[in-house]
C-alpha cells in the first residue's frame, strides 16, 4: 500500500477550518482566535522547516550532522523545560538541571534502543535516531519540567514546615522528603496514565502514522510498545535525576534551605 | 550539678539582619531572656545561632563550632524551637522520635494525645507539644522563640516552671525571646534587649 499523496489545496481545506474555528470564538468573545492563529501559522512555518531539515538530513545521514540535529533539539527542549515552571532556580540552574537531566534519560535510553533493541545499519540511520529522539524528548521534557515546577512550588509554600524540621536536627533529605516525593510521583503520573489508557482510550500518534504509512498492525503495535516502555524509562530516571539535583541545590553547604535560589514568577 | 556533657554556646562578631557584631557567652543552664520590639531581629538571631541563614561570624557549642559541623549535626545539639510550630504528618506521635514522648503530664497531656490528630491541636496544644518533641530530641542548647505566647497565665506558669527545671537539670545553655518583663524576671538569668543594631544589657526584673 501506497501512502496517499496530500495536495497543498488539501491542507488549504484543513486550514480554511481552523479560520472557520477562529472566527466562532471571535464571535463568542473567547479571546483565544489570534493566539490560535498564531499558533496554527506556526506549525505551519515549523513543520514545513524541519521537513526541509529531515529531507537534507536524510540524504546526508552523516554523524556529525545527525549529533547536530540532536543537540539543537536538547536544548530547545531544555528551554521548553525552564519556560514551563512557575518559580525557578536562579543562574541558569533551571535550563542546566532540566537540560542534563533530558540528556542523561533522552539520549542515553534513545542509543540503547538504537543499538540493542531496533538495530538499524548503521545505528544513527536518522529515519529511527531524529524521530525516536523527538519523541523521547518530548516526553521527557514534560515529565521534568513537572517534576521542578511541582518541587519549587512545594517549597515556596512549605518553607516554615521545612525548617522546622531542619531546627529539630533532620537531615535535608527527610526535611524536604515529602515534597520531593510528590514532585517526582507527579512527573511520572501522566506517562503512567498514558501507558494504562493506551489503545483503549488513545491510539498512539505513531502506531497510527505507521499504520497510515502501511504497515502490518501488529508491526505497529510492537513498535508502539517498545516506545511506550522507553519514553516511561526515560521520564522516570529524568524526572529523578532532575528532582533530585535540584532539591539538593535547593539547600547549600550547611543544609540550610535556600529560597533565595529561586527566582519569583514573572 | 549540670552532667558533664553539659556546654557554653558562645557567639563572636555575629551579624543576622538589623543587628550587627553580636557576642554572646551563655553558661550551661543560664538562660538569657531576649527582648525587642518586633521586626527588630530577634528571630534573625535566633536563626541564625542555629544555622539557618548565611550569617558572619562564629557561633561555638563547647568545642563543636558551628561552620565546621554538618548543618543537621549543629542543629541537633542547638534546637530552635520557632513561635509557629509546624506539624508534618497526621498524628502527634509520629514528630516524635520513636513515637515516645516524656513528660507528656508535667504540661498536662495524657498518654492518648500521641494518638491525637495534628489537625486538631489548638494553638497552645501546638505550642506545648512543640517544646515537648524537641526536648525528645534530646538537644544540648536551646532557642526558644515566645514558647509561651499562645498560652493562659496558668499554663505558662506551668511551663516555665517544668522547663527551667529541665534547663538546669540537663545544663543547657538557653536563649528564651519574651515580651513579658514579669516572665523576664521569673525565668531569666541575665536580660539583653534588642537596640537599634546592637544588644544592650537590661535589668531582668
Amino acid at each position: 500500500m501506497q501512502l496517499i499523496d496530500l495536495a497543498w489545496w488539501q491542507l488549504a481545506l484543513g486550514a480554511a477550518l481552523v479560520l472557520a474555528l477562529a472566527g466562532c470564538t471571535l464571535l463568542a468573545r473567547l479571546d483565544v482566535g489570534k493566539t490560535m492563529l498564531i499558533a496554527a501559522l506556526r506549525t505551519v512555518v515549523q513543520l514545513s522547516l524541519i521537513g526541509l531539515v529531515l529531507e537534507a538530513l536524510f540524504s546526508v545521514a552523516a554523524l556529525p550532522w545527525i549529533a547536530l540535529m540532536a543537540l539543537v533539539m536538547l536544548l530547545m527542549a531544555g528551554r521548553e523545560v525552564t519556560a514551563r515552571q512557575k518559580r525557578r532556580l536562579t543562574g541558569g540552574w533551571a535550563f542546566g538541571i532540566g537540560t542534563l537531566s533530558m540528556f542523561i534519560s533522552a539520549f542515553s535510553v534513545t542509543v540503547l534502543t538504537l543499538v540493542a533493541i531496533i538495530g538499524p545499519e548503521p545505528w544513527y540511520t536518522p529515519q529511527y535516531a531524529i524521530p525516536l529522539l523527538g519523541m523521547m524528548l518530548g516526553n521527557t521534557m514534560t515529565g521534568i519540567a513537572i517534576g521542578l515546577d511541582r518541587l519549587t512550588d512545594a517549597v515556596w509554600r512549605q518553607r516554615a514546615l521545612i525548617e522546622n524540621r531542619l531546627m529539630l536536627g533532620h537531615r535535608w533529605q527527610a526535611a524536604i522528603g515529602e515534597a520531593r516525593r510528590d514532585a517526582m510521583r507527579s512527573g511520572m503520573i501522566p506517562i503512567i496514565n498514558g501507558m494504562a489508557a493506551a489503545g483503549i482510550v488513545s491510539l498512539p500518534g505513531m502506531m497510527t502514522g505507521q499504520i497510515l504509512a502501511g504497515a502490518p498492525p501488529t508491526l505497529a503495535v510492537k513498535y508502539q510498545i517498545l516506545i511506550m516502555f522507553t519514553i516511561t524509562v526515560g521520564t522516570g530516571f529524568g524526572t529523578l535525576a532532575a528532582v533530585l539535583t535540584a532539591s539538593r541545590r535547593l539547600f547549600d553547604e550547611h543544609e540550610r534551605l535556600r529560597l533565595d535560589r529561586i527566582a519569583p514568577p514573572k | 550539678m549540670p552532667p558533664p556533657d553539659a556546654a557554653a554556646l558562645t557567639a563572636r562578631d555575629l551579624c543576622a539582619g538589623a543587628l550587627t557584631d553580636v557576642s554572646l557567652d551563655i553558661p550551661p543552664g543560664h538562660i538569657l531572656a531576649l527582648s525587642g520590639p518586633s521586626g527588630s531581629g530577634k528571630s534573625r538571631l535566633l536563626r541564625a545561632l542555629a544555622n539557618l541563614d548565611p550569617h558572619a561570624g562564629r557561633v561555638s557549642l563547647g568545642d563543636i563550632t558551628q561552620d565546621r559541623v554538618r548543618g543537621h549535626i549543629w542543629r541537633r545539639a542547638v534546637m530552635m524551637v520557632p513561635a509557629d510550630s509546624q506539624w508534618w504528618a497526621d498524628t502527634v506521635g509520629a514528630h516524635f522520635p520513636d513515637g515516645a514522648a516524656d513528660d507528656l503530664a508535667a504540661l498536662g497531656f495524657g498518654p492518648e494525645t500521641l494518638d491525637w490528630q495534628v489537625g486538631r491541636l489548638s494553638s497552645g496544644e501546638k505550642q506545648r507539644l512543640a517544646l515537648l518533641r524537641t526536648i525528645a530530641h534530646r538537644p544540648r542548647a536551646l532557642l526558644l522563640d515566645e514558647p509561651t505566647a499562645n498560652l493562659d497565665p496558668d499554663t505558662t506558669a506551668r511551663v516555665e516552671a517544668w522547663l527551667t527545671e529541665r534547663i538546669k537539670h540537663h545544663g543547657w545553655p538557653v536563649i528564651w525571646v519574651a515580651h513579658d518583663p514579669a516572665q523576664i524576671k521569673r525565668v531569666a538569668d541575665t536580660h539583653l534587649r534588642i537596640a537599634g543594631h546592637r544588644l544592650e544589657t537590661a535589668p531582668c526584673s
